[in-house]
């Protein structure tokens, strides 16, 4: 038959085109060494090498809990913004100019499924991370799983708020750089700041109040507390500056950031080259 | 705005800036038709076609390509669509099998992936990543995951651009095959040869406007315009450039008594009809 008679059938629908984009995304993300080092082993390495120096110190006063032990929920927490935040800054850009979002607009592909592979690709890095990351705590660093229910449950809820908030803040924030190349050099400098003032590298307690007030305006500080409450003892409340876990306020934050990610990402979120339209 | 054309395009105008770089063009694509734009860079070509795409929003004029304004384009319409855009890096952790199956996947009635493959020529590089292909075996790729949707309407942007002559023979093959399947394609290229070779028409654009269109034997009066006659006489080689070339042959006929020696008539070709028509300098 020729090409040109036939009755053009729907092209398949966002869902499964979706599905598909996720596993496209898996492969590309772990095949690229720079993606899969600097958003996916970073925070194993870190935590290693964090913890082989400071591991056994215990935190001032406290003497049953290590300096590694608050360490390891800082770098979960930094996990959630590596593999979203930091991970969809920088590979934006990268796919804005090598010709990836372009040659997408060309096929039948609807827009939202390219979200939805994006969205996939953050979960599924972020799960097999943050496994990494609990199995290399526990046998090496001390670190103690959350053996309630309710631990589980805060450490899914702030998981997966953090996802999503630092998703569509990443989308947002891949409008900034102005090319592909300079992305990293753009990205790596926010998502460091925010570690140093956010209780990951130092105890958040012990940083300086203005420090400690600008950490709180962005949602690390909060992902770094909440993951605390799920991964230490309820008595090491007491070193927070409020010296509870505010897991209430928390969720307020998070949430917050959500919807302004939204915002950002749908008004500043560009398919084309700048000069392109 | 009739159905049996592919692309129907009137008064298109597009300005970046203070510059016009698409000044009212016409174009009519009928279906099943190898239509080739011809022009210097800068010319306008690739606005065009990107707006014709899909990608870009023009200022005014009226455009349809399969019966539809692209700037209003869904996913329906761009699954009869085909684009092979210029100088694409991406996909280079992907293998060239992993890319081309992945696209198939976005289309309702796709062409088997394997099937493609051979066609394009990268059989035996299905398993390499796709950055260690060459400029012209990357080339090839983009022309598979261009056709792999089955398009009625396939754009190929310079598409032979780093190509050796063999590579471009076999190109030219691929593009005759996916004609005689009835499929209408809309090339952009700078070079004439593959437009003659390729295309039932050609208009040759410049500084934003069309400056002729028509079968590329006969373009811009090629075939009624000056030809040049040469032949030997008297012990030298005799060159005239006439309107009329029978007469100066029959005149020469006349006076030699019959054989005219060396005797050669020749039209323009179609490179010097289009230096013509843009002029030297646009032309590089």
């Amino acid at each position: 038959m020729s090409a040109t008679q036939r009755t053009p059938l729907a092209p398949p629908g966002t869902w499964a085109l979706g599905m598909r984009r996720v596993s496209i995304e898996l492969k590309q993300f772990f095949r690229d060494r720079q993606s899969a080092v600097f958003n996916f082993l970073l925070p194993v390495l870190l935590l290693v090498i964090f913890g082989s120096v400071f591991g056994s110190q215990s935190l001032g006063a406290r003497s049953d809990i290590t300096f590694a032990q608050y360490f390891v929920a800082g770098m979960i927490a930094s996990g959630i913004v590596y593999t979203s935040f930091q991970n969809l800054a920088i590979s934006i850009p990268l796919e804005r100019e090598d010709g990836t979002l372009k040659r997408l607009q060309g096929t039948p592909m609807p827009k939202l499924a390219y979200f939805v592979g994006k969205v996939g690709l953050v979960f599924v890095a972020y799960v097999a991370q943050v496994t990494l990351l609990m199995l290399v705590g526990r046998l090496f660093y001390g670190l103690h799983l959350p053996d309630t229910a309710a631990q589980w449950f805060t450490f899914a809820w702030v998981s997966v708020l953090g996802l999503v908030c630092c998703t569509l803040l990443g989308i947002a924030f891949s409008a900034v750089p102005r090319e592909g190349k300079g992305a990293s050099a753009i990205v790596s400098p926010v998502v460091l700041v925010l570690q140093f003032t956010s209780g990951v590298f130092f105890v958040f307690s012990q940083l300086p109040h203005w420090m400690q007030v600008f950490a709180s305006l962005f949602p690390l500080k909060w992902l770094t507390q909440a993951m605390r409450s799920v991964f230490l003892p309820d008595s090491a409340q007491a070193l927070e500056v409020a010296g509870t876990w505010e897991l209430g306020r928390c969720a307020l934050v998070l949430g917050a950031w959500c919807v302004a990610g939204l915002v950002l990402a749908v008004v500043f979120f560009r398919w084309t080259r700048r000069g392109e339209a | 705005m009739t159905d049996d054309l592919a692309i129907d395009v009137s008064g298109l105008r597009k300005r970046y800036g203070d510059l016009w770089a698409v000044d009212g063009v016409d174009l009519q694509v009928s279906r099943g038709e190898c239509f080739a734009l011809l022009g210097p860079n800068g010319a306008g070509k690739t606005t065009t076609t990107e707006i014709l795409e899909g990608y870009r929003r023009r200022d005014s004029g009226e455009v349809r390509v399969l019966g539809t304004d692209p700037a209003y384009a869904n996913p329906l319409w761009k699954s009869r669509i085909g684009i092979v855009l210029q100088s694409d890096r991406d996909l280079g952790d992907l293998t060239v099998e992993e890319s081309v199956r992945h696209f198939a996947g976005y289309y309702p009635q796709p062409r088997k992936p394997d099937e493609v493959i051979e066609w394009v020529g990268l059989a035996e590089k299905r398993s390499a990543k796709n950055a260690t292909l060459s400029g012209g075996q990357r080339r090839r790729l983009d022309v598979a995951l261009g056709i792999i949707g089955r398009p009625e309407l396939l754009f190929l942007d310079e598409p032979t651009t780093g190509f050796d002559p063999e590579a471009r023979r076999g190109f030219w093959d691929l593009i005759k095959a996916l004609k005689a399947e009835g499929t209408t394609i809309m090339l952009t290229t700078h070079y004439l040869e593959e437009a003659e070779h390729l295309a039932e028409r050609v208009a040759v654009i410049s500084a934003g406007r069309v400056l002729a269109c028509g079968d590329p034997d006969t373009l811009g009066g090629r075939q009624r315009g000056t030809a040049r006659v040469s032949w030997l006489e008297a012990g030298e080689v005799r060159v005239v450039d006439t309107p009329h070339p029978t007469e100066v042959v029959l005149e020469a006929s006349a006076r030699l008594g019959g054989d005219v020696p060396e005797l050669s008539v020749t039209r323009p070709t179609l490179e010097q009809v289009y230096l013509q028509l843009v002029g030297p300098e646009a032309a590089e």
